[in-house]
């Protein structure tokens, strides 16, 4: 790239008033691994600044529409205002396959009391009562979970203890949560407390035996475009028997029953690394940081796994698999390298996906410009070795830290210390997330919460071949005439996961950066002249 | 038509005052509205003999959407009329968030067109602006006149500088002034003093002193006010000259809020001004617990 990343940075900040200049200047950085493997404190997770157009959501967003959302026999009720619940149905795509036809799948559905003015003065209670009887009547669900939306907690409903009520008169699980959108600067919030809430309410509650050998959770992948589907057929073909998964294509036997698993992976480190540490602490599984996204990763944290429980057979199984699928995927790589080699691209999106998705475009012959989270901890950008050093500001204490015990009889140290030292491999990262910093390259813009000036001005500077955010961002670039690759929804494509899914994603970018519609859309900067008036349309 | 809101600490007598003073007006042949500003709906007790009335936010939730003014308005003594917002029980819901919806709701059913031809309309509001609801009287210009109910009580002086404080800020945006302090008499020492001087340095008035007397509990326990129940005693004239003062006042003010060193000082030049003479030793601090004794302590650190 021609520009300076440091001086980019300089003139994106110059516009901004003095404080906020300031602020922003800690919030972007330009990446620089030093010696000793350290990279630039990058400020994060602290509030989002009026007037910058942050892409961040809520609590509640983060709670209902992330963690909880993708599981699909727990109902999920929203208390609160009518437009909040629109949010509850999945329509970003969360897939998921019951057993047959006739088990239950609550995923399209989309509950809410409603709650207007009368609730709002004379208190929500009843009506949520009445709700959690009316869905139960209807659905007869294994488990109810209730989710408070803003006016909740200002008025002071007690959703928890309605849930109380409830379960003992119903006979089922029922909990719910203090979600409301305001809790925390962004959604990052709302997935603690769906952790807090899952790991208090369901995990546990099924003693159900395993048999398997390699027992393991997947948490932290929501199963977008069908991820998950394409994640289970690996550990099936490899013979790990997945337990549950946090929550893609879940249920919730299963993760009532995940304490029994002897391994937890952790996907999206950002969303649920809070259950890793707790059912660590409580049942003693130890955890490993994995990444199924890009074909080399997806090779890279099976062997992880076959590591981790040191077994010939597993590791043989895990060898023919990754041979099986390499020629496939080399194939593709090399058809798409030859058209997207040198391309460009930039990741604003998530906690972890502008992190995990850099792997799929290097594997292209692409170059990632810039990337930043919208929602990430500085543990996510530089590394868990940072955690000490976080400062836990009044935001972020204002979400419960549960604190964790071993169970009496439930806690099963899985390995021994000895095994414990020999997987303090930094390259396994096991119970470690080494972060997205230390894995690019130097000089690279790295910028959290991104501002809707600085994403215009990045563009107009870089001119990416692709630009990956969400649906709110994505006609605003396209009309910069740069293609926009939605990572929140997959715009309706995927799986992208796994070695099938690196497939699928290197054609669809091969598609989008290689499409001749972009250049025929004329971006601000370049309509120097006049354009021809098109040609007049015969009326009708 | 003048809209007059009462403000002061919880039970200084806000209801009681606001009760006897609009049945004065009343007597003088005006036409008043009150609306209760309280969830515990009791503004209108006295007018209307009895807490009988229904409230406009009970009317609002059985009826819909089909409300009628007839359904939430009652005539009281004099002809008053007479609304009670109501509200949540105690530590449900959001109180402040019921008056907004019910202010708005009597506006749309017309109780304060001109075709009725009120002269005045009386916004009786519990005790502690605590949330932006129970400022809604005072914003968006629904009440132009404030009057503070107010004691030499260390606390209810709190409270009446802190009601300027919200004063200040709606009457920036907004019309609203202050009119005056009414004191109620505690039988505080130097009450009248202290008060008088509370409102010059205010920049109001102190609009009437109303001694204390138990005519006033007499003719609550008979569920009247005293100028229905004894209309020839001396506390009745008392709300007679209140009632005069208030229909001729024409001093309406922004306040000048006091800082609280000069709150405390107030009270040491007054409150404490013979027992200062005898013990000079005493600290600032046992002067602060001394002046705080009807302690709400929500102030005094």
């Amino acid at each position: 790239m021609a520009h300076d990343a440091h001086e980019v940075k300089k003139e994106m900040v110059a516009i901004y008033p003095k404080k906020l200049g300031k602020k922003r200047a800690e919030q972007i950085v330009v990446t620089e691994l030093g010696p000793d493997g350290s990279v630039p404190e990058i400020k994060a997770n602290v509030r989002s600044s009026p007037g910058i157009i942050t892409q961040r959501g809520c609590a509640y967003a983060g709670c209902k529409g992330v963690v909880i959302g993708p599981s699909r026999d727990i109902l999920s009720i929203v208390h609160g205002p009518i437009g909040c619940s629109f949010y509850a149905w999945l329509t970003r795509r969360n897939q998921t396959r019951p057993p047959s036809d006739s088990d239950p799948n609550f995923i399209t559905y989309c509950l809410s009391t409603d709650m207007t003015e009368q609730e709002i003065v004379f208190g929500g209670e009843k009506k949520l009562k009445a709700a959690i009887k009316e869905a139960y009547d209807v659905f007869h669900p294994k488990a109810i979970a209730v989710f408070s939306t803003c006016p909740v907690g200002l008025i002071g409903d007690d959703v928890h203890a309605v849930a109380r009520q409830m379960k003992e008169e119903l006979g089922i699980n029922v909990f719910a949560f203090s979600c409301e959108g305001y809790r925390g600067v962004s959604q990052s919030a709302g997935h603690h407390i769906a952790n807090n809430q899952l790991f208090k309410h369901v995990i546990g509650l099924n003693e159900l035996a395993h048999e398997d050998k390699f027992t393991i959770n997947l948490l932290g992948e929501y199963n977008i475009g069908g991820d998950a589907f394409v994640i289970e057929d690996l550990f099936r073909r490899c013979g790990i028997k997945l337990i549950a998964t946090f929550s893609g294509n879940s249920d919730y036997d299963s993760m009532a029953n995940s304490h029994t698993a002897d391994l937890n992976l952790v996907m999206c480190h950002r969303s649920i690394n809070y259950m890793a540490e707790m059912m660590e602490k409580k049942f003693g599984i130890p955890w490993l940081k994995i990444n199924f996204i890009g074909a080399a990763a997806t090779a890279k944290s099976l062997r992880k796994i076959a590591e981790y429980f040191d077994d010939a057979e597993l590791k043989a199984k895990v060898e023919t698999v990754i041979a099986e699928e390499m020629p496939k995927v080399d194939v593709a790589q090399k058809d798409v390298k030859s058209r997207c080699q040198g391309k460009t691209a930039m990741l604003f999106v998530g906690g972890s996906r502008a992190h995990h998705y850099q792997v799929l475009f290097k594997e292209m012959g692409m170059e990632i410009v810039a990337a930043g989270y919208e929602f990430g901890h500085r543990d996510d950008y530089e590394g868990r070795k940072v955690l000490p050093t976080i400062k836990v500001d009044a935001d972020s204490k204002n979400i419960e830290e549960i604190e964790v015990r071993p169970d009496e009889t439930r806690y099963v140290p899985r390995l021994s210390q000895e095994r414990k030292a020999q997987l303090a491999d930094p390259e396994l990262e096991f119970q470690d997330y080494v972060g997205m910093m230390p894995e690019m390259e130097d000089g690279t813009l790295v910028i959290d919460d991104i501002s809707h000036h600085e994403t215009e001005r990045l563009i107009e500077l870089y001119k990416p071949s692709i630009f990956c955010a969400g649906i709110k961002e994505k006609y605003a670039v396209q009309k910069m005439g740069i293609p926009c690759k939605q990572l929140h929804s997959y715009d309706y494509g995927g799986p992208y996961a796994g070695f099938e899914g690196a497939i699928n994603f290197y054609r669809e970018i091969d598609r989008m950066v290689n499409m001749k519609v972009w250049s025929l859309v004329k971006a601000p900067w370049q309509t120097l002249a006049p354009q021809p008036e098109p040609a007049p349309v015969a009326a009708d | 038509m003048r809209k007059v809101a009462i403000y002061g600490k919880g039970g200084i007598g806000k209801s009681t005052t606001t009760q006897n003073t609009v049945a004065a007006l009343a007597e003088m042949g005006k036409k008043v509205m009150v609306v209760g500003c309280d969830p515990k709906a009791d503004s209108t007790r006295l007018l209307l003999g009895g807490l009988a009335q229904r409230t406009v936010l009970d009317t609002l939730r059985d009826e819909g959407e089909e409300v009628d003014l007839d359904d939430i308005r009652r005539i009281g003594f004099g002809n008053t009329y007479c609304t009670e917002s109501g509200g949540p029980e105690p530590g449900v819901g959001c109180a402040g968030r019921g008056i907004i919806t019910s202010i708005n709701l009597l506006e749309q059913l017309g109780a304060y067109k001109e075709s009725i031809g009120l002269d005045y309309v009386f916004y009786d509001v519990l005790g502690d602006v605590v949330c932006g609801g129970f400022a809604m009287p005072i914003r968006e210009g629904k009440a132009q006149e404030i009057y503070i109910v107010c004691s030499g009580e260390m606390m209810a002086m709190y409270a009446a500088n802190n009601i300027c404080k919200g004063i200040v800020k709606f009457a920036n945006a907004g019309g609203v002034r202050l009119g005056g302090i009414i004191c109620n008499s505690r039988k505080v020492d130097n009450e009248r003093e202290m008060i008088e001087e509370l409102a010059r340095q205010l920049g109001t008035q102190m609009i009437h002193f109303v001694p204390r007397d138990n005519d006033v509990q007499r003719a609550e326990i008979n569920r009247k006010t005293v100028i229905h129940w004894k209309p020839t005693c001396p506390q009745a004239d008392e709300y007679r000259n209140l009632a005069k003062a208030m229909d001729a006042n024409r001093m309406f003010v922004i306040p000048k809020p006091l800082e609280m060193s000069a709150l405390e000082k107030l009270l040491m030049d007054f409150g404490l001004a013979e027992e200062l003479g005898q013990d000079a030793d005493a600290t600032p601090a046992e002067i602060d617990l001394a002046a705080a004794t009807p302690a709400n302590t929500l102030a005094c650190d």
